[in-house]
């Protein structure tokens, strides 16, 4: 018998605004306990939350990036719970009638585009933190009132691997916006997977079980694919699945109750009544929408066809938008869109990953690599000098021709110097050569290597190429 | 100089004048205070030392020069509202031990113009009850009989006028909080439209209910009070942004011409008959004023108390979650786990009728039952909202008793919370609408005990009522606001 999954996903974006949802304080990750609090945050008798408007404006622009229709106006409602890290005893989040609804996201997979469906994006606040140290609990509620979107996916998605397609398609179009910073580690990008299981052909839903806050992509494949298999298993032995809570355990890639459905919470949600509802004219959509930066799946259509790339090069240099404006910068520039990525992908996102830094925080310019890659071109240096040229401009923001004489890495293209390191290596090696000249063809290459090894990597390689060609050929014709 | 002399208007009278200072008006309040709240216990928190010091500070300023109606005048304030530095306990043991780190908005801004706080004024617990006899220190009475009841929940406010503890209060109301025992008093209380004061700092029961108003002598300090506290602020975005009108400017006198309806529905069987006499009497009074007076009706009149046992009891069920040992106030001791903080805290630390209230609430809302009573609930508010919308496009305010009963006997009600909720039969629906009324004092019944008229102005019109309450306030020449005058 064959199965298959029904997986929806409610991601929680913390939102990269300076402060909180509805006081004034600092957002700042990483600060002294309880540092970044007040009254309000606190949720201190008698204060009041005052909706910060930033706030709405975010909401808006990935409501409009993940073609939702926006609700001019949308309603706060309590949801109320009991945890220490929720000063209030509720938190502000909507409920009834949230700001975005029935967009949708294209993901690919196995090279297959897939419509995921967006049921929902509202506005809510975090809550705090326990640290539990030396028996005791510790409240720490710096968090407390940092903006938070939720974004509830339609149960369309049937893999582990769609799954965190589009949980990356979806973080990447954050960081696009500008509007999170992604980082699952810190939490600011989380993920709860409501998964179930129903034989072939089956069209109503099996009974789900939502997995909890899973902090990677790669824990999360892991979570699914398990929480699939454990469901299957159940069943064919004749068991059922029950609806639950449970969380994943990523010490032994399983999945554990957390708790069933008798005890879920009834949140009593309600419309806030100390917020008005959340208002706006279609100027305020208008005018973000003229601000909107194209979404990475527009970004990555459109660069297929203008730079005429191939899609795995596309892939790699859309990842970070800085990277796609300065990989379209640099091709106004440089005409040859297929070096500028294959410089980009192998050598610049090496120098960034191994530095831990974005392209933004470095001085290399679209017009110094521009200059960068012509040098190249016109084999006023070879590969090895432009990779020893880059880390420099990198650091420095100066052009790169001079750092030619500064490191030694004048292309050597005068023949007759070449000739000369040519019959040097073959009078060094007359073995090869005799092996060469009765056939052993690959010996070619090794020529050619040690001529390079002679010149310290500066002569022109496709020079050295046709000279070799032509005095072997000549040694061999004799 | 004498206290029962000392209205607001007089104070900065005299201070303007320099016959005496701010510091010993407070003084003479402060004295008051020492010698009535044995009887009526209408404060929880006295700033003896405090009050003393705001004067001098206020006399300081009038020194140099600088001027102002509330400079150096002192005021009491109903201790539900969040006083910097000063505790705020709401009544409850829950937070006996508050002391605010900011003050309400509308503290601030008096404190702002140099009033004199002269202390945190007793109420039922978080403002529930209707007779002030939830407080968690205890019950307050009423001057004018000390074995009765002084209306809630801001009793404390009201008593604190009617005994001369303070020339004026605070108070706050969600269901007629200061217009009832304004009534049961003898004083005037005004609830202003909702969204006309902030509500920022005011510890929340129902907030799509509650305002803060003035508890004073007369509709001239009425009206000088909340023109005072009055306006937007941005930190309650619930708050109106409108202009405040000079209320005290406007008080003209004239009502020739004026429609005043007179509500069926709001002249029920159980109705006291001294409080039916005086209630007919003062409608002759607006009579022979000129206005001429409407049979209106509310139709939906009889649901507000259900409704507002719904609404403000789910609200008040969220609102009162914070309180839960964690952060601030009381903490239950000898804890297991943290379940048990929950339970123990909130066990120990409310009241019984605050804790009906919050499972009651909680009952409103908890899903399963929802749409048949919150959701529900929230559709006849609509209901009873239109009723006044209807009602203001036939006449300029509505004229009914304030409180069907004046004031009872201490524990005569609180045995059966029915009966107790149906005190507040004639205040609850303006709540639930929003709009503003003023009770004003037309005499008393057979008893000598204080009755009450509500005028229900439509929004924003707090004017318009204030200036019909003092035409009639005119007329009668003023009832006694005291017993001791």
């Amino acid at each position: 018998m064959s199965y298959e999954a029904v997986i929806g996903l409610e991601v929680h974006a913390q939102l990269l605004t300076d402060s909180k949802i509805f006081c004034n304080c600092s957002t700042k990750f990483g600060s002294n306990p309880n540092s970044q609090v007040c009254p309000i945050c606190l949720g201190m008798p008698g204060v009041l939350p005052k909706l910060n408007k930033r706030v709405v404006e975010f909401a808006v622009m990935l409501g409009l990036a993940t073609n939702c229709r926006i609700n001019k106006s949308s309603l706060f409602a309590r949801k109320n719970y009991f945890y220490p890290d929720l000063p209030k005893g509720y938190q502000i989040s909507q409920y009834e009638l949230p700001i975005c609804e029935n967009g949708y996201i294209i993901i690919k997979v196995k090279g297959e585009e897939k419509r995921i469906g967006i049921t929902r994006i509202h506005m809510e606040e975090d809550a705090g933190k326990l640290i539990h140290e030396g028996g005791a609990s510790l409240v720490d509620l710096n968090r407390t009132g940092t903006p938070l979107l939720e974004i509830v996916s339609e149960p369309d998605l049937r893999t582990a691997e769609e799954a965190v397609a589009y949980l990356k398609e979806l973080r990447q179009i954050l960081l696009y916006l500008g509007i999170c910073d992604g980082n699952m580690e810190e939490g600011s990008f989380r993920c709860d997977a409501n998964v179930s299981v129903r034989k072939a052909g089956e069209t109503r839903f099996g009974t789900k079980a939502e997995l909890k806050n899973i902090n990677s992509f790669r824990f999360i494949q892991r979570a699914i694919e398990y929480e699939i298999e454990r469901q299957i298993d159940l069943i064919e032995s004749g068991g059922r699945v029950v609806q639950e809570t449970r969380l994943f355990d990523s010490s032994k890639g399983i999945t554990i109750s957390m708790r069933g459905k008798e005890e879920a919470h009834d949140y009593r949600y309600f419309p806030d009544p100390d917020l008005m509802p959340v208002s706006f004219d279609e100027g305020f959509v208008e005018e973000i929408k003229a601000k909107l930066p194209e979404i990475p799946y527009d970004k990555r259509r459109r660069f297929i066809n203008e730079y005429n790339l191939p899609e795995y090069d596309v892939e790699i240099i859309t990842t970070d938008r800085d990277i796609a404006d300065f990989f379209e910068e640099t091709a106004r520039l440089f005409n040859n869109p297929k070096t500028i990525s294959n410089f980009i992908m192998t050598e610049i996102l090496k120098e960034l990953n191994e530095k831990k830094i974005g392209i933004r925080d470095t001085k290399i310019t679209a017009s110094l690599l521009a200059k960068l890659l012509t040098l190249l071109n016109e084999n006023k240096i070879n590969t090895n000098g432009a990779r020893a040229i880059l880390p420099k401009v990198m650091e420095s923001g100066r052009d790169p021709e001079s750092f030619i004489e500064e490191l030694g890495l004048a292309q050597i293209s005068n023949e007759d110097e070449i000739l000369k390191m040519i019959d040097e290596v073959l009078k060094e090696n007359q073995k090869e050569l005799q092996e060469y000249l009765s056939g052993k063809d690959k010996l070619f290459a090794f020529f050619v290597g040690q001529v390079m090894k002679k010149s310290r990597g500066k002569a022109n390689p496709k020079l050295l190429n046709e000279l070799i060609k032509k005095r072997l050929d000549e040694l061999a014709s004799k | 100089m004498e206290l029962k002399d000392l209205s607001l208007s007089k104070i900065s009278e005299l201070l303007d004048k320099k016959e005496t200072t701010s510091r010993e008006i407070t003084e003479v309040f402060l004295k008051k205070i020492e010698e009535m709240d044995k009887k009526t216990n209408a404060f929880i928190t006295v700033c003896y030392e405090r009050a003393v010091d705001m004067a001098d500070t206020a006399d300081k300023r009038r020194a140099k020069g600088e001027r102002g109606r509330f400079l150096g005048v002192p005021i009491a304030v109903k201790d539900n509202i969040c006083t910097e530095d000063i505790k705020t306990t709401c009544a409850s043991k829950i937070l006996h031990n508050f002391i605010p780190p900011y003050s309400a908005t509308v503290v601030e801004k008096l404190l702002q113009k140099g009033a004199v706080i002269l202390g945190k004024t007793n109420m039922d617990e978080f403002a529930m009850g209707s007779s002030n006899e939830t407080s968690y220190f205890g019950p307050v009475r009423n001057p004018w009989d000390l074995e009765r009841i002084p209306g809630g929940s801001s009793g404390g406010s009201a008593v604190s006028v009617a005994g001369l503890e303070s020339p004026a209060s605070l108070g706050s109301d969600t269901g007629g909080s200061i217009r009832q025992p304004a009534s049961l008093c003898g004083v005037v209380g005004l609830k202003p439209t909702y969204g006309r004061v902030s509500r920022f700092g005011l510890i929340a029961f129902g907030s799509s209910l509650d305002q803060i108003g003035p508890l004073t002598r007369n509709v001239r300090d009425c009206a000088l009070l909340l023109e005072e506290i009055a306006g937007y602020d941005e930190k309650d975005s619930t708050s109106l942004p409108v202009e405040v009108p000079q209320y005290s400017s406007l008080l003209t006198g004239n009502i020739k011409g004026l429609k005043l309806g007179v509500p069926k529905e709001y002249f029920i069987e159980g109705m006291e008959e001294g409080v039916t006499k005086r209630i007919k009497e003062a409608i002759e009074v607006f009579k022979s004023l000129g206005a001429e007076i409407v049979d209106i009706s509310l139709p939906h009149t009889d649901y507000g108390i259900a409704v507002y046992y719904l609404i403000a009891t789910a609200e008040a069920s969220s609102n009162l979650a914070r309180f839960d040992g964690v952060k601030y106030g009381y903490r239950a001791e000898g804890l297991k786990d943290l379940k048990e903080m929950y339970i123990k805290t909130k066990k120990e630390g409310f009241g019984e009728e605050v804790k009906r209230r919050i499972m009651l609430g909680t009952f409103s809302l908890a899903s399963g039952y929802y749409d048949a009573y919150y959701n529900r609930a929230s559709k006849v508010r609509t209901l009873i909202k239109r009723d006044f919308e209807k009602a203001f496009e036939k006449v300029d305010a509505i004229i009914c008793p304030t409180s069907p009963t004046t004031a009872f006997k201490l524990g005569e009600k609180t045995g059966d919370p029915i009966k107790m909720y149906l005190s507040d039969v004639f205040t609850i629906n303006v709540n639930l609408a929003g709009v503003p009324a003023i009770s004003i004092p037309c005499g008393f019944d057979e008893k000598n005990l204080p009755v009450g008229i509500q005028i229900i102005g439509d929004y924003l019109k707090e004017a318009d009522i204030m200036n019909i309450a003092h035409a009639y306030e005119k007329a009668v020449s003023g009832f006694r606001f005291s017993p001791f005058i």
